[in-house]
């Protein structure tokens, strides 16, 4: 309890016990009586009075101040003492209730929210260390994370290794590895080792800082159900006020006029009822309170909303429009398929059967598949035994890397990772690789030093390369194993074509044009076509079922745009039942088609668009919604966005909609409970048979009926 | 220009109240108060002094709800 709190709860305790003095006293009814109870009138409710008093004086007439103030002034001067009393303090302790209630949930909210780092250990010149304000650590600077300690600001590691936990960020708790030269963001708590980070941003700018800003101010964005209270508060009060006064007068004065007793004692008493009935507190709070559950919810679950109003929107959402690469896709391009031409295939076995006896062979060596003696190069899992061994299909797809090594294209770049996978496969820095290459996004510049040098790219395994600009790459390339390459010239150089169709014919080989989605590599040695290779941006593995879950969950239609392809979005569209897809677009293309889906849907329903936030700024700010996703240490995405999904996991998204649902629930809920029990107890209060208790339990119960509902908002299950 | 302060207001409706008077405050753009994060956001209109503005806006704020609290 706070200060203000606890001197409200002294007050109140005062004012029971006198009151329940002053019933016990033998007293005459009278003003003696009258005087007597103003004393705990006055205790609990002076501050009622002044505000009251003061709001009439600034022009601010009508609030629950004056309600109540009117209404227990009334009654006190209906010599109705005990129950003017009474009713304050009733009053008081509602408010007292609400406001511990209100400010628990608040304060549990917050901590859902609160990733700010109290402190930074800065490394002084001495090597000492100092605890320092995360805002005076100045960029550039060494700062210290020990096991078990936040983050506090942006930077590089320079010394140590360790396992970071970024669920306070993407809501997720799979640890990620880092070690020296790795870039760390802020709001990842450190679980194992002693990291020295140099700062790369001060404070401010850090990621953890961003973070707290967007959610902080979200709620300054007001949902339309928020702004609806505002207004009908607006009305209400001073309609309640007026009813009130004419409940007093008019029944009275109609008496009169017909000759019968005015009765004014019994309908003031009315009157004063109905103005404790009416309080709108239950809507004003519970309100916000809810869409405050609600976003602090969603970004314990690593999903930032920047505003009620989104949380709103969301919930409406009928039409999701993708964008594939990145989104739902990896975006990483891999090689998904090497297939070596039969003929070939079987004159690299013969002679490698002579070189060497205990070679595993397939005809066709798709990726992932088990019969391959355990080895794929999408897990990098190659059981030792077999290291030694090569298929024809590693072969070519060496051959292949081996003539491309040269290029910066993606194409190449995946397939030497493609080669280096499949022949340090097993190694124990597999999987830490894969790590940074997805952090890194776009550009999986960090896997590729490792990757030349599996292959030792620039020794002489390569010579005399030739890229034939808009076909593919011609080069001399020697691979080292006895008994081949193919023309039986040992360890001499022979000559490799790698590239697309146009390629094949211009060189005069003849080849079998693959039909598969995605770039295909044909491979032709000495003249002799080898095979071709399938590179493929793959579905990430979580995008079916959250294109499931977006259609369980009350989606219409499910569109994914695309620059590709026509045949390659088909198929990534096919695999994951999005209803439309539309391929070939440019960027701009895309606001088009957006802005075509907007035009046809109907008035209440909400288009959403979900984008890696890279190259779609245009696009997310077009949509009624836009959704980043796999923002984590993005800036530009946490900028266009509305909603920011700190990891690239797409099921987030119908998490989002089952958040936005609920809350939405909640608040519907709520307004229509707190106004039918309202409707429902003003009517009895006119009529006579509500007493000023039911007053109470109308105004302060619904109230926190409707406060406790609205925490529920904090809890929805991650899975559907 | 924008600028955040920490504040401490009892009640939504009373964190309502602070917004519409801050609002109308000289040199205020456009003012929005927070009852759950208990902060206040002020946007400044061209050129115009925070110091004194921000006072005003105490002042405003302090007539429409003697309880609150800004901290500026």
């Amino acid at each position: 309890m706070t200060k203000k709190q606890k001197k409200m709860l002294y007050r109140i305790i005062v004012s029971f016990v006198l009151l329940v003095l002053i019933a016990l006293l033998p007293l005459e009814e009278g003003w003696l009586t009258g005087v007597l109870y103003l004393v705990p009138y006055l205790v609990i409710g002076y501050d009622i009075l002044k505000k009251a008093v003061l709001g009439v004086v600034h022009g601010e007439v009508f609030d629950e101040n004056f309600l109540m103030a009117v209404a227990t002034v009334g009654a006190m001067l209906l010599g109705e003492y005990q129950e003017g009393a009474a009713v304050m303090l009733f009053y008081q302790i509602g408010e007292l209730f609400q406001s511990v209630a209100v400010g628990k949930s608040r304060r549990n909210i917050s901590a859902l929210m609160d990733i700010r780092p109290d402190y930074a250990n800065l490394e002084k010149e001495d090597g000492s260390l100092e605890q320092v304000d995360p805002d005076e650590v100045a960029i550039g600077s060494v700062i210290v994370v020990k096991p078990g300690e936040k983050i506090p600001i942006d930077g590089q590691i320079c010394d140590g290794s360790s396992v970071l936990n970024t669920s306070a960020l993407t809501g997720e708790s799979l640890p990620r590895e880092v070690a020296a030269g790795d870039m760390v963001v802020s709001g990842c708590v450190n679980m194992s080792g002693l990291l020295k980070i140099r700062t790369t941003r001060e404070f401010g700018e850090s990621t953890v800082s961003k973070i707290l800003d967007l959610v902080e101010n979200s709620s300054m964005k007001k949902a339309k159900a928020e702004n609806f209270i505002t207004r009908f508060a607006h009305y209400y009060t001073p309609a309640v006020c007026y009813s009130a006064l004419a409940l007093a007068l008019l029944p009275p004065i109609i008496n009169l006029i017909a000759g019968n007793p005015g009765n004014w004692g019994d309908w003031v008493n009315r009157a004063l009822t109905f103005l404790v009935i009416s309080c709108p507190c239950a809507l004003v709070i519970s309100i916000p309170l809810s869409f405050f559950g609600g976003i602090g919810g969603a970004s314990a679950r690593g999903i930032l909303v920047k505003g009620s109003n989104y949380l709103e929107m969301l919930s409406k959402t009928r039409y999701v429009v993708f964008d594939k690469t990145g989104t739902l896709t990896k975006g990483v391009f891999e090689v998904t398929e090497v297939v070596p031409d039969e003929n070939w295939a079987a004159l690299v076995r013969e002679k490698l059967a002579a070189g060497e006896a205990s070679l595993s062979l397939g005809e066709t060596c798709r990726l992932g598949d088990a019969s391959q003696a355990g080895e794929t190069a999408q897990t990098g899992e190659t059981a030792g035994e077999d290291r030694a061994k090569k298929t024809p299909g590693d072969l070519l797809l060496e051959y292949a890397a081996l003539a491309e090594s040269y290029s910066d294209h993606p194409i190449s770049k995946s397939l030497r990772k493609a080669c280096s996978d499949r022949n340090s496969g097993g190694d124990s820095d597999r999987n830490s690789d894969r790590n940074s290459d997805r952090n890194s996004g776009q550009s999986p510049q960090g896997s590729l030093s490792e990757t030349g040098a599996v292959l030792k790219v620039g020794n002489d395994r390569v010579k005399d390369v030739e890229e034939i600009s808009g076909h593919g790459v011609k080069a001399k390339v020697r691979v080292g194993i006895p008994g081949f390459p193919a023309n039986g010239a040992g360890t001499s150089y022979c000559e490799v074509a790698a590239g697309n169709g146009k390629l094949m014919r211009q060189l005069g080989i003849a080849f079998t044009e693959a039909d598969a989605a995605g770039t295909v590599i044909y491979v032709a040695i000495d003249g002799v076509y080898a095979g071709h290779i399938l590179i493929s941006d793959v579905p990430k593995e979580h995008s079916a079922d959250a294109v499931r879950e977006l259609k369980a969950s009350g989606v219409r239609k499910t569109i994914m745009l695309t620059g590709d392809n026509r045949r390659v979005a088909q198929a990534v569209a096919s695999e994951l039942h999005v209803d439309e897809v539309h391929s070939g677009l440019l960027p701009a293309d895309k606001v088009e088609q957006v802005e075509k889906l907007l035009a046809q849907k109907g008035k209440k329903e909400i288009l959403a668009f979900v984008g890696d936030g890279i190259n779609d700024a245009p696009v997310l700010s077009r949509a009624d919604v836009g959704i980043a996703m796999g923002a984590l240490g993005s800036d530009a995405a946490i900028e266009a966005a509305d909603i920011v999904l700190m990891d690239d996991d797409p099921r987030k998204i119908s998490l989002a909609m089952r958040i936005s649902r609920k809350c939405l629930r909640i608040v519907y809920e709520n307004i229509v409970f707190a106004l039918a029990v309202k409707a429902v107890c003003l009517i009895l209060g006119a009529t006579g048979y509500a007493s000023m208790w039911l007053a109470i339990f109308a105004d302060v119960g619904v109230m926190v009926i409707a406060v406790l509902n609205a925490v529920r908002c904090l809890k929805v299950d991650s899975r559907p | 220009m924008k600028k955040t302060y920490k504040i401490e207001v009892d009640c939504a409706n009373c964190a309502r109240k602070m917004e519409e008077a801050a609002a109308k405050v000289e040199g205020v753009a456009a003012a929005t108060v927070s009852f759950m994060t208990q902060k206040m956001n002020v946007e400044f209109a061209e050129g115009a002094d925070v110091k004194n503005v921000m006072q005003n806006v105490v002042k405003a704020c302090k007539k429409v709800e003697s309880d609150c609290e800004v901290y500026i």
